[in-house]
C-alpha cells in the first residue's frame, strides 16, 4: 500500500507499486503509515524515497544492499553524496508566497476522487494555505473544457486524459500534466442480475458495455480483459461511453448488459438490485492506475508555489486516505450531498472493501481501492500502448517521451530538482496485467503480442 | 357561465385524485416481499434489493415527502454543490432572462428592420431559415470552445434559441401591416419614425408578443438541458445531481417544479399579449 509512504531504508519494504508485488495489504504497513506522525515527515520520507529510488534504482539492489549494510550505515553512506537533510527540508518547508488562493478544483462524483474532495471538508487545502473550492462536474467532456478554459484551476480526471489531451486525441494538443495518480483499483465489472450465470466472459458475445469515457483505464481494461476472452471488443460486443451517474438507470432499464465503471456505480447498483459485481478491477491488474489530479502545464510553471502547496495537499489527503482505519470517516464525509450525493453505506463499501456484491454474498477486499499517489511513467505508457492498440492514436508514438511529459513523476523529483539535486530516473516498473507482463521498455512489442488488435 | 367552472375545477380535481389513486396502488403492489438475504447483506443494500428486487418507482407519498423536505427550505447554501432548489430556481430563471432579453434586444429591432425592406428580407431568409432548426444544445460545444466560460455559454445557448421566433415573428408582424394604415400616415405626412413606432408597432405588437411568447417556452425548455449538460448551478443541474443519486422522487419535485415555473412565465407573457392586442 502507498508505497511512497514507506520507509525507504528498510529492507523489508520494496519501493515500487505495493500492489503488484503481491505483498500489499500487510498489518505491518497500516501500522507503519500510522505511525508516520505528522505529513512534515511524510514529506521528508518522500525525498528519501526518491534519493534511495534514484541511487539504487532496482528495488533489489537496494534491498540486497541495506540488508548487507545495515540502515544506518546506509543513511550515514548516502548522506555524504546527497544532502538528504536539504531535501527534507525542501519538502517540508513552506512554499513560497502563494500565487494564487482562491482556486476552482472540479471533480466528478466518484470515489476516485475521494482525496480531491475529502481534503476540503477536512482541511488539507486551507492547512496549506490555499481556499480552495471543490466544484461537482456532470461529465469527462465538462470538466476537460472547463479546464481547459480555465474555469478551472485542476481537476480529476481519468488517467489517459492528460495524455490524450497532449497528444491532441479527441481535443487540441494543449501540454497537460498529471502530477499524481489519485487512485488505483476501485472498479469493477457489473453485469445485470439477470446475467447471474453468465460468469464466464466468453458467453457475452453481443452484450452491451458501458464505460464512463473513451479514454478512460475503464475502456481499456474491459478491452483488454474482453479480448483475453476472445472477445473482439469492436466486433463481439458494443461499447459506449456513458457518464457515471446514467450506467445504472440503463442498466436497470436493460440498455445495456453490464459496464465496468467506478464507484460508487458498481456498489449502487448492487444497492439497488439492479446488478451484481462480476469482478473488481484489481483481479485484471492489481494496482492499476485510475483517476488523476491533472492540471496544465501553464499552472504549473506559472505558479509553481500554489501548484506545490496544491499537490501537497492532495498528497497529504491520499496519505490519509491510504489509512484503512480512516476509510469509515472519510465515508462518512464525502457521501453527503455537497460531495458524492450518495446513501453513506454505498461509499462505506466502496472504501472499506467489506461489501454485497449482489448475489447475496457480503464479500471483504480491504484493497478494493488504495490510493497511491505515484505517477509511474510505465502505466502512461501502457495507456499509449492501449490507445494505440484499440486505433485511437495512429502513427509511431514516442511513448517514453509522452511519458515523461505527462506524467511528472514524484512531487519529490520536482521538489528535489528546486533543491538542486538530481531527480531519481528510476519510474517506470513492470506491470503484471492478467498473468501477463508489461516491459515499459518494449512497448511496440507488447502490442505485437496481442492477436486482437487494431493496429 | 359559472357553474362551468366549477365543474371543469372539479373534473380537473377528480382526474388529479384519480391520477394519483392509480399511482399510489400501483406502487404499493410491487413492494413489501420477504427478506431473502442474511442480515449482515441486508444492512449492505437497499430495502427493495434485500428482497431480491429492484429499487421501484416511488409512491406519491413518498413524492410529497419529498415535496415538503425541499419546499420547507428552498433557499439553504450548504457549499458549491449543495444548494436549496429555489436557489437553483433562480440561477436558471436569471439565465433564461439573461439570454432572452439579449434575444428580445437584438431581435426585435433587426425583425423590424429586415419586415420593413423586403430587400432586406430576401437577402437573409435563407440564412433564418438554416439556422432556426438547429437544436440549440448542439452550439454548445461550439459556445463553450469559443467562449470559455460555462455560464455564459449557456446564456448564449439561451440566445440563440430564443432569437428566431421573435425575429421571424416581428419581420412577419411588420411586413404583414395593413397597406391602409401605413398609406393613411404617408398621406397625413407623418415621419418615417413617428410611423415606424406610432403605426406600425403598435399594428404588429400582438404578434410580436406571440413570438416572444414562444420563445420564453423555448428558453425554458433549453435551459433544462443546457444545464444538464453543463451543470454547476440551475434547476437542470439539480435534475443531473438528483439522477446521480438514482433520486426518483427529487426529479419528480423538480419536474413538477420546472413546469411550474414554465407556466408562470407563459402566463406573464400571456397578460402582456392581452395589454397590446386590439381589435379592428
Amino acid at each position: 500500500m502507498a508505497s511512497a509512504f514507506r520507509d525507504p531504508f528498510n529492507p523489508d519494504h520494496r519501493l515500487s507499486s505495493g500492489c503488484s508485488c503481491g505483498e500489499h495489504a500487510s498489518q505491518a504497513d497500516h501500522d507503519q503509515a500510522a505511525a508516520l506522525g505528522g505529513t512534515d515527515d511524510l514529506a521528508a520520507r518522500l525525498a528519501e524515497t526518491a534519493i534511495v529510488k534514484a541511487v539504487f534504482g532496482a528495488d533489489p539492489a537496494r534491498r540486497a544492499f541495506l540488508r548487507t549494510v545495515g540502515t544506518s550505515t546506509a543513511l550515514a553512506a548516502l548522506s555524504q553524496f546527497f544532502p538528504l537533510a536539504a531535501a527534507r527540508e525542501a519538502m517540508a518547508q513552506a512554499p513560497g508566497p502563494l500565487e494564487k488562493k482562491d482556486l476552482k478544483i472540479g471533480f466528478i462524483p466518484i470515489t476516485c476522487a475521494t482525496p480531491i474532495i475529502m481534503a476540503h471538508p477536512m482541511g488539507f487545502y486551507s492547512k496549506n494555505g490555499l481556499n480552495a473550492e471543490v466544484v461537482r462536474t456532470a461529465g469527462w467532456a465538462v470538466i476537460r473544457d472547463k479546464t481547459l478554459n480555465k474555469e478551472y484551476d485542476a481537476a480529476h480526471m481519468l488517467s489517459p486524459m492528460p495524455l490524450a489531451i497532449t497528444m491532441g486525441a479527441g481535443s487540441n494538443p494543449i501540454p497537460y500534466t498529471m502530477p499524481a495518480v489519485e487512485n488505483i483499483n476501485g472498479q469493477a465489472i457489473t453485469l445485470a442480475v439477470k446475467h447471474k450465470d453468465k460468469n464466464d466472459p466468453k458467453q457475452w458475445k453481443g452484450f452491451k458495455f458501458a464505460v464512463p469515457f473513451d479514454y478512460s483505464m475503464h475502456n481499456y481494461l474491459l478491452r483488454y480483459y474482453l479480448a483475453e476472452a476472445g472477445l473482439d471488443p469492436d466486433t463481439d460486443v458494443q461499447i459506449r461511453a456513458v457518464p457515471p451517474p446514467e450506467m445504472v438507470a440503463n442498466l436497470r432499464a436493460d440498455n445495456i448488459d453490464g459496464f465496468l465503471a467506478p464507484d460508487p456505480v458498481n456498489q449502487r447498483a448492487v444497492y439497488d438490485g439492479v446488478g451484481f459485481i462480476h469482478i473488481l478491477s484489481k483481479a485484471i491488474w492489481d494496482g492499476h492506475p485510475c483517476c488523476a489530479f491533472a492540471a496544465s502545464r501553464e499552472f504549473v510553471t506559472t505558479m509553481p508555489n500554489t501548484y506545490q502547496a496544491l499537490l501537497k495537499s492532495i498528497i497529504e489527503a491520499t496519505a490519509f486516505a491510504t489509512k484503512a482505519e480512516n476509510r469509515k470517516q472519510i465515508a462518512e464525509v464525502i457521501a453527503g450531498q455537497n460531495y458524492l450525493n450518495q446513501p453513506v453505506t454505498v461509499v462505506e463499501q466502496v472504501l472499506t472493501g467489506t461489501y454485497a456484491d449482489g448475489l447475496g454474498n457480503v464479500k471483504r477486499d480491504a484493497n478494493r481501492i488504495d490510493f497511491d499517489p505515484f505517477p509511474y511513467q510505465s502505466m502512461a505508457i501502457w495507456i499509449l500502448t492501449q490507445m494505440k492498440r484499440w486505433g485511437q492514436i495512429k502513427g509511431d508514438v514516442n511513448y517514453k517521451q509522452v511519458a515523461e511529459q505527462v506524467f511528472l513523476a514524484t512531487d519529490a523529483t520536482k521538489l528535489m530538482r528546486e533543491a538542486g539535486l538530481t531527480p531519481p530516473a528510476m519510474s517506470s516498473k513492470k506491470h503484471v496485467i492478467m498473468g501477463k507482463e508489461f516491459d515499459p521498455a518494449k512497448p511496440d512489442e507488447y502490442i505485437a503480442s496481442f492477436r486482437i488488435k487494431r493496429s | 357561465m359559472r357553474s362551468l367552472a366549477l365543474r371543469s375545477a372539479l373534473l380537473s380535481a377528480a382526474i388529479f385524485l384519480l391520477f394519483i389513486g392509480i399511482w399510489q396502488v400501483s406502487s404499493m403492489s410491487g413492494g413489501g416481499g420477504s427478506q431473502v438475504v442474511d442480515d449482515e447483506y441486508a444492512r449492505l443494500v437497499g430495502a427493495a434489493a434485500a428482497t431480491g428486487q429492484k429499487t421501484p418507482f416511488p409512491s406519491p407519498s413518498e413524492v410529497g415527502a419529498k415535496l415538503w423536505q425541499h419546499l420547507s427550505d428552498p433557499f439553504y447554501v450548504r457549499g458549491t454543490n449543495d444548494m436549496g432548489i429555489g436557489i437553483q430556481l433562480a440561477y436558471s430563471i436569471a439565465r433564461v432572462a439573461g439570454g432572452y432579453l439579449l434575444a428580445a434586444a437584438f431581435a426585435i429591432p433587426v425583425g423590424f428592420l429586415i419586415g420593413m425592406s423586403p430587400l432586406l428580407y430576401g437577402a437573409l431568409n435563407p440564412y433564418i431559415q438554416i439556422l432556426r432548426p438547429i437544436s440549440p444544445l448542439a452550439w454548445m460545444p461550439l459556445a463553450l470552445y469559443t467562449i470559455k466560460d460555462s455560464s455564459i455559454s449557456s446564456i448564449f445557448v439561451i440566445f440563440i434559441c430564443s432569437v428566431w421566433p421573435m425575429l421571424i415573428n416581428t419581420a412577419f408582424g411588420v411586413a404583414s401591416v395593413r397597406r391602409e394604415w401605413t398609406n393613411v400616415a404617408r398621406t397625413l405626412e407623418v415621419g418615417p419614425l413617428r410611423t415606424a413606432f406610432r403605426v406600425i408597432l403598435p399594428a404588429a405588437a400582438p404578434t410580436i408578443m406571440t413570438g416572444m411568447r414562444i420563445s420564453i417556452g423555448i428558453a425554458w425548455l433549453v435551459i433544462v438541458a443546457a444545464e444538464m449538460l453543463v451543470g454547476g448551478t440551475g434547476i437542470g443541474y439539480f435534475v443531473w445531481n438528483e439522477w446521480n443519486n438514482l433520486s426518483l422522487s427529487s426529479i419528480l419535485v423538480a419536474i413538477l417544479s420546472i413546469g411550474l415555473v414554465g407556466m408562470a412565465l407563459d402566463q406573464g407573457l400571456a397578460r402582456l399579449t392581452r395589454l397590446v392586442t386590439y381589435q379592428e
